[in-house]
């Protein structure tokens, strides 16, 4: 049976991540590679690195981090964040990534979604929509970091991007990201049963039961957090044995 | 002793170089090299197919290599050099693939590549993500491997083989997907073993002592 996946996400900026990881067996907890290393030996299913300051400068260091966290971590990894051209992509599959996501560029231009899938396949693009509920039952897409409205239906885009060939979708709530209110629970039901690809939820975890809701009641295939991991108020382990117990399949290491 | 990894641009080949790396060094089972070139084929002591993306395209790239589909003939084939193909690298052993188009494939093991079609039409397409394997057939590249290890797959189709000997370990989605086929020195994976951690990396290491 397939299993849960528990995602952990790294904001990383200028090579750095953004929001230390809180492990105790940590040396530099500010070390991509390090905190990557940590979530491969702590039974994480996938990792997601977003490249939150992403310039046309800085993307060697993001291809560099990927070569290097691939060199020691034998787990699927998604890097996203400024990811524009096809190019884009290459070079970070190339690099050491598994699957790159797109974000804003996917919002401007849907096609660059349906060109990667055909040059790389479906199973290695992601798309990353950000999205805001903007009345009962509606959300809408943001982008640049939720402070541009786009007048884009998010569920409507979903469908659009599953058929251009996306291989998954990565979902953060706007309104709920950061809050550590829970999935924005609504939106990832109204998405995932709206596409045939996964769902991976995202935005507001801040308990244990949240990941259990996101698939239970949001019906997605895989939750990412960030900071409830990060700063170690709860480990993966704990993370999964929470959603065994509540019925969902998970991977025990 | 120099294994090969095939490359004819098809994905990330540097997580599957790493990883055979890593074990070639542990079990000091030689060099590893990737290679786009069908002499290193010829002279390789293991081959390694890799594959991402779609079945033709990925059958067009191979054998578009100038002398890459008789050197691989001839050295899997012809003289038994062992040989692991990877997701799509393990579809291509297939009689034919049926994505997009019917396409033939090396038809090495008999059996054509279907879309997957989950008996629960709640089940996404692709399969993505830890599902575990049931071990239909002892093997040496599977020792150490067990029923309920869990191996990463991402993929649509799958391999339906004709002769049932041919599938070594499967998994459930909906219904019964192929994880592993093997014949002779050939051994395929639908999952990445690059990717599966422990039991990934202990099936590489496997298959870099193996002497079929």
């Amino acid at each position: 049976m397939l299993k849960t996946r528990i995602i952990p996400c790294l904001d990383v900026a200028d090579g750095r991540v953004v929001k230390g990881v809180n492990f105790v067996d940590l040396v530099d907890a500010g070390d991509p590679v390090e905190s990557a290393r940590a979530y491969d030996a702590a039974g994480a299913d996938e990792l997601c690195f977003l490249d939150i300051h992403a310039t046309h400068e800085n993307r060697r260091t993001m291809y560099d981090l990927a070569t290097r966290t691939a060199e020691q971590c034998f787990m699927p990894l998604t890097i996203g964040g400024g990811v524009r051209t096809v190019e884009d992509v290459r070079n970070l599959l190339l690099a050491g990534a598994d699957k790159v996501s797109f974000n804003s560029a996917a919002v401007a231009d849907p096609e660059v979604v349906a060109r990667a899938a055909d040059r790389f396949g479906s199973q290695c693009i992601v798309v990353a929509i950000d999205a805001k509920t903007v009345a009962p039952g509606r959300w809408e897409i943001f982008t640049h970091g939720g402070r541009r409205p786009t007048g884009i239906d998010a569920v409507e885009f979903a469908r659009l991007v599953a058929e251009k060939g996306a291989g998954e979708i990565l979902l953060t709530s706007m309104d709920r990201d950061g809050t550590r209110a829970g999935f924005n629970i609504p939106l990832t039901r109204a998405v995932a049963d709206a596409v045939p690809i996964p769902v991976i939820a995202s935005g507001g975890v801040g308990t244990l039961d949240h990941l259990v809701e996101g698939v239970v009641e949001g019906h997605a295939s895989a939750v990412l957090a960030a900071s409830i991991f990060h700063f170690g108020h709860y480990t993966i382990a704990e993370a999964k044995a929470h959603m065994a117990a509540a019925g969902i399949p998970v991977r025990l290491t | 002793m120099t294994t090969v990894l095939i490359d004819y641009e098809s994905g990330n080949l540097h997580s599957a170089e790493k990883a055979l790396s890593r074990m070639a060094a542990e079990v000091e089972a030689g060099a590893v090299k990737v290679t786009s070139r069908a002499e290193d084929v010829a002279r390789a002591s293991r081959i390694v197919l890799p594959g991402d993306g779609a079945f033709p395209a990925c059958r067009e790239a191979l054998f578009a290599i100038d002398g890459m589909a008789e050197a691989l003939e001839e050295a899997v084939i012809g003289r038994g050099v062992p040989f692991l193909g990877i997701c799509v690298g393990m579809q291509m052993l297939a009689t034919r693939g049926l994505e997009y188009r019917p396409t033939p494939g090396l038809g090495w093991i008999p059996g054509e590549v279907v879309k997957i079609a989950p008996a629960d039409p709640a089940l996404k397409v692709p399969h993505m993500g830890w599902n575990d394997l049931v071990i239909d057939t002892a093997h040496p590249v599977l020792e150490g491997i067990e029923t309920g290890d869990h191996a990463y797959f991402v993929h649509s189709y799958h391999f339906v083989v004709e002769n049932a000997a041919h599938r070594l370990a499967h998994c459930d989605y909906g219904g019964e997907i192929t994880a592993i086929v093997g014949r002779d020195n050939i051994i395929g994976t639908q999952f990445h073993p690059e990717k599966s951690q422990k039991p990934g990396l202990r099936l590489i290491a496997n298959f870099l002592r193996w002497r079929p």
